[in-house]
């Protein structure tokens, strides 16, 4: 961040520290320090991380002091980073934010934390997020709530929310969400922050706790746009360990950052600014596409008729595969078991009833039934057919326009407690970030205004394995907008008491 | 088999459904060793054991070998299949789903169509095979002091589902089909097929019908563990329907368990259709694509089956048809006839021990030739103390007895029983003089040319010898003397 106020490392962009370190300005200690410090005035608030070590992070600082500025230095040597907690980290509290998985500690790291330890990155702890990652607000998390660091009334979206508050929050210089139906991109609009669903297949997802296999990415949580294209890259790529993963080649994506977008042509999806949009971010939204316009890009306005069906044949798909993803969590191996139980079925059921949560209870629920003999034509098939079309549709369009933009969400951050007793409320929080999971295209969540205190997403979608086009229309607009840079209300409170000027 | 002679009419029919291990050096999914016998739970990691965030890599020697058995049963391979989830709860199998090959509309198994010939009542027969499909082996259940425990070693293992067609119409039948199948499978190393280790496993469908009629009601019987009990339990249930058709009684839809020892098959009591295992394509292994190219490369690689090897045993160590058949009815049996061949030579020699003693000997132990004590190098031991005359043919019978019963050396045995073969003209001489003092009534048989009494007196010199003695030495010799005095 290049605001005008005396930054903070806790502040600071990853590319911006490395660029420190190189200068010997700061020291990775010295940013461990300072966002050890602001974790520890804004957590009370926030309740970012469900598992924090800050000794480790400390130690992994220190070692990192004298080669971190080193020509050689890795990628992200010293740069503190947070870990969602449905990521395996060997020996580290892994949960999913649910009970079941209470004292869990997997015996190995997730392909992405082990390629983000080579990259130098220092690994600060577990971040908040719904239980199994199936929510939009992070108030289904076993262990509470975690609030928007804007607005502490307000959820941070989820299901990602605890990366992306932490990020906002500078309680960590990047972190790592997934996305399953916008997990990644909604919190990140909602916290002001950049997130990035990438292509599935882009990243491997060994390791990631998963919920719905055929819609799960990782993708990183970043203070800008930069930052965001150094993380993917860092994570991206074939993994021999996951069979979906892609063997495509990943291209320099920071390198890639040109901010020039002229005579890219901008698909503004009609569907997405239809109806129920708050004004402030349809406001937002607009001003964001005419800021693109202003530096070269070309509005070409686009049609996705079946869009609107993407939520439905989501919620049949998503829990189809979570219901069958989650039966491992029986109390045979792992996690929670009941101490009620006197025989086998006992066991499972009591287990499951004591350590689920009602929201992935009745996606397991919906999800049994779509798959159940008699029912399965009528909704799984249905589903995928219908999911086959949309990707049809978006891999058509695609072809007559470079991105296709939109809102991440239709309001911003809502109020706590507002939506939990109202599924379907909670659901339409993902209506414009869904299709792409199902398309299976990458999309990214950039900053892009305020409506009134709380910020604005603006969704920018590209073709497979084009997330250097994507983050690249987000960089013009990073740098079109330029506003005033704002900080989020516990931040600026919390930087307000510790230095009483 | 009881029954009217209104039941007579009624023919069985038996289809099987066979699972066999694929020799693979690792897992279906994951990098663990297939190492039969190992500790418990030394054989696993995230993969097999279901943890969290873990997921499942398909191991292409596995797909390999489904397709070499599918080229040598004359399937189709479908040049696109799909793994499913079979969704069911049990502590052995760690994700509570099955991965599997599934088929529906749209998403056939890796291979289908095909056929295996049988040689039965001087004709062949053609046993069509349904599918050929691949899946996952499901951990142990290990029940203990009141406690259950689980073995995930075998968790993840690779199997191979093949359904034959239901073209069985007897229990020996099934039993030949089932013998034919393992050494086709075998010889094409696809598994080693030992149903003691559970490397092959068979399940069966039998009904009744009137021929050409319609099928009848089936029970699908489990639990059969050798193929001996495969004809057994079979046996029992053919003669079990008959006797309720007799009765007038109805077939009941349900999987029966063989019991081994009581020799019956029982109702296991589980609900057919009670189970949804609620299958959906998995989201986690892309399809198995096998194109034409890759097929080809399979089939160059099959190595010699049973019908050739057979050939080559009549053409090359000009063995009798029936003894080449029996030595090639599986692979190790053929394997430790070539290999004691070269070791000792003298083919039909080696031939007529293994279908001779050796084959008897497993019958009644009810063993395969690779879990016998005797290896082909202590067979060629034994074969060459023969040939050199060290011992004779009749204690080499004894020998060989010690040697099945203990896994010591012919030589071991030999020198420590004192049975080397009396070749010492002296010796002799002592016993034969001997035997002719003693029985002077043969001894005058002989004199007025009764050739038979000479078979006599060899048997007493024998006798006396304990079976060491040089029997044709001691005929030289009997003669010899009693011509001269
Ligand atoms: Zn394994």
């Amino acid at each position: 961040m290049t605001g005008p106020h005396p930054a903070s490392p806790a502040d600071r962009p990853a590319w911006d520290l490395r660029a420190c370190y190189r200068r010997g300005e700061l020291s990775p200690s010295e940013v461990v320090d300072a966002v050890l410090r602001r974790i520890e005035a804004v957590e009370p608030q926030v309740r970012a991380y469900l598992y924090l070590d800050a000794d480790a992070a400390r130690r992994e600082a220190a070692q990192w002091d004298r080669a971190a500025g080193a020509e050689d230095a890795p990628p992200l040597a010293g740069v503190p980073v947070a870990l969602k907690d449905n990521l395996c980290t060997r020996g580290v509290p892994t949960t999913a934010g649910s009970r079941i998985l209470e004292g869990f500690r997997p015996p190995y790291d997730a392909t992405v934390v082990t390629r983000l330890r080579r990259a130098g990155a220092i690994v600060l702890g577990k971040t908040n997020c719904d239980e199994f990652a199936m929510g939009s607000s992070t108030e289904n998390s076993a262990f509470g709530p975690t609030r928007n660091p804007w607005d502490p009334d307000r959820v941070p979206g989820g299901s990602s929310g605890g990366s992306a508050a932490a990020v906002a929050a500078g309680e960590a210089t990047l972190a790592l969400g997934s996305d399953t139906g916008g997990s990644i991109r909604e919190p990140g609009a909602f916290c002001g922050v950049v997130g990035l669903k990438p292509t599935y297949g882009r990243v491997s997802r060994y390791g990631l706790i998963a919920f719905a296999s055929s819609l799960d990415q990782i993708g990183p949580l970043a203070q800008d746009v930069r930052d965001a294209a150094l993380l993917l890259r860092e994570i991206a790529g074939r993994d021999p360990a996951d069979a979906t993963s892609a063997e495509v080649e990943v291209p320099d994506y920071p390198t890639l950052l040109t901010g020039r977008v002229a005579g890219l042509r901008l698909g503004v999806v009609r569907e997405f600014l239809e109806g129920g949009l708050d004004p402030g971010v349809a406001d937002a939204v607009g001003e964001a596409i005419r800021a693109l316009e202003r530096s070269g890009a070309r509005r070409v306005d686009v049609s996705l008729p079946h869009a609107p069906y993407a939520l439905p044949a989501y919620y049949i798909v998503a829990p189809a595969e979570a219901s069958s993803n989650l039966a491992r969590y029986a109390g045979v191996l792992y996690g929670h078991r009941t101490a009620q139980a006197t025989d086998l079925i006992g066991m499972y059921a009591r287990t499951r009833n004591e350590g689920f949560g009602a929201e992935v209870k009745r996606r397991i629920m919906l999800g049994t039934y779509a798959l159940s003999a008699g029912y399965y034509d009528a909704f799984y098939l249905r589903a995928q057919r219908v999911r086959e079309l949309i990707r049809r549709e978006f891999v058509q369009a695609l072809e007559d326009v470079d991105v296709l933009v939109g809102p991440v969400s239709p309001t911003p951050a809502f109020p706590l407690g507002e939506r939990v007793e109202d599924p379907l409320e909670m659901y339409l929080a993902d209506v414009f970030t869904v299709p792409l999971n199902l398309a299976g295209l990458p999309g990214v969540s950039v900053p892009c205004g305020f409506a009134g205190d709380l910020p604005i997403g603006l969704q920018i979608a590209g073709r497979a394995f084009g997330e250097a086009t994507v983050l690249n229309t987000a960089y013009a607009l990073e740098r079109a907008l330029a506003a005033p840079a704002r900080r989020p209300r516990v931040v600026a409170a919390a930087e307000r008491r510790s230095s009483p000027a | 088999m009881s029954g009217s002679a209104a039941v007579g009419v009624y023919e069985t029919v038996i289809g099987l459904e066979v699972h066999v291990q694929l020799s693979t050096q690792s897992k279906m999914f994951c990098g663990c060793a297939c190492t039969f016998g190992a500790p418990p739970n030394t054989l696993t990691c995230p993969v097999c054991l279901g943890l969290p965030g873990a997921l499942p890599v398909l191991n292409r020697k596995a797909v390999e070998l489904g397709v070499r058995a599918a080229l040598v049963l004359n399937c189709t391979v479908r040049p696109e299949s799909r793994f499913h989830r079979k969704n069911y709860y049990y502590p052995d199998i760690p994700k509570d789903y099955q991965i599997s090959q599934y088929q529906y509309t749209g998403h056939p198994p890796l291979a289908t169509d095909g056929a295996l010939a049988l040689e039965a009542g001087g004709g062949t027969r053609r046993v069509g095979i349904r599918r050929v499909h691949l899946e996952e082996d499901t951990g142990k259940l290990v029940h203990a002091g009141g406690r259950s425990l689980v073995d995930y070693n075998r968790s993840g293992m690779p199997l191979m589902e093949i359904v034959s067609e239901p073209d069985l119409r007897s229990p020996e039948e099934a039993r030949l089909f089932l013998t034919r199948l393992r050494a086709v499978l075998q010889y094409a190393g696809v598994t080693t097929g030992r149903m003691e280790e559970g490397t092959l496993r068979c399940d069966a469908n039998v009904s009744l019908r009137e021929p050409g009629g319609p099928h009848g009601i089936r029970t699908e019987i489990k639990n059969m563990n050798s193929l001996r009990s495969v004809e057994r339990a079979l046996r029992f249930e053919e003669a079990r329907q008959r006797d309720l058709v007799a009765r007038g009684a109805a077939v009941v839809q349900e999987t029966r368990h063989w019991d081994e020892a009581r020799g019956l098959t029982f109702s296991s009591r589980e609900k057919e259709e009670a189970q949804d295992y609620r299958y959906f394509p998995e989201p986690d292994l892309l399809p198995v694509c096998v194109d034409a190219a890759w097929i080809e490369r399979i089939r160059r690689d099959i190595p010699e089956l049973p019908e050739a090897r057979r050939r080559r045993f009549v053409e090359t160590h000009g063995l009798p048809e029936h003894d080449a058949g029996l030595l090639t009815e599986t692979r190790p049996m053929a394997e430790f006839f070539e290999e004691t061949v070269r070791l000792f030579g003298h083919p039909k020699t080696v031939a007529n021990w293994l279908v001779g003693d050796i084959a008897a000997y497993m019958n009644a132990a009810g063993v395969e030739i690779e879990e016998i004590a005797v290896r082909p190098a202590a067979l060629a031991g034994l074969l060459t103390l023969i040939d050199r005359g060290t011992i004779s043919g009749r204690s080499a019978k004894e020998v060989l007895d010690e040697m099945l019963r203990t896994g010591r050396t012919a030589d071991e045995i030999v020198r420590e029983r004192g049975l080397v073969q009396i070749s010492d003209t002296d010796e002799l001489a002592r016993l034969v003089d001997a035997a002719i003092a003693e029985n002077p009534g043969p001894v005058g048989d002989v004199k007025a040319g009764k050739d038979r009494a000479v078979t006599f007196l060899v048997g007493q010199v024998m006798k006396k010898s304990r079976g060491r003695a040089n029997p044709e030495m001691v005929n030289r010799l009997l003669r010899d003397r009693i011509g001269a005095s």
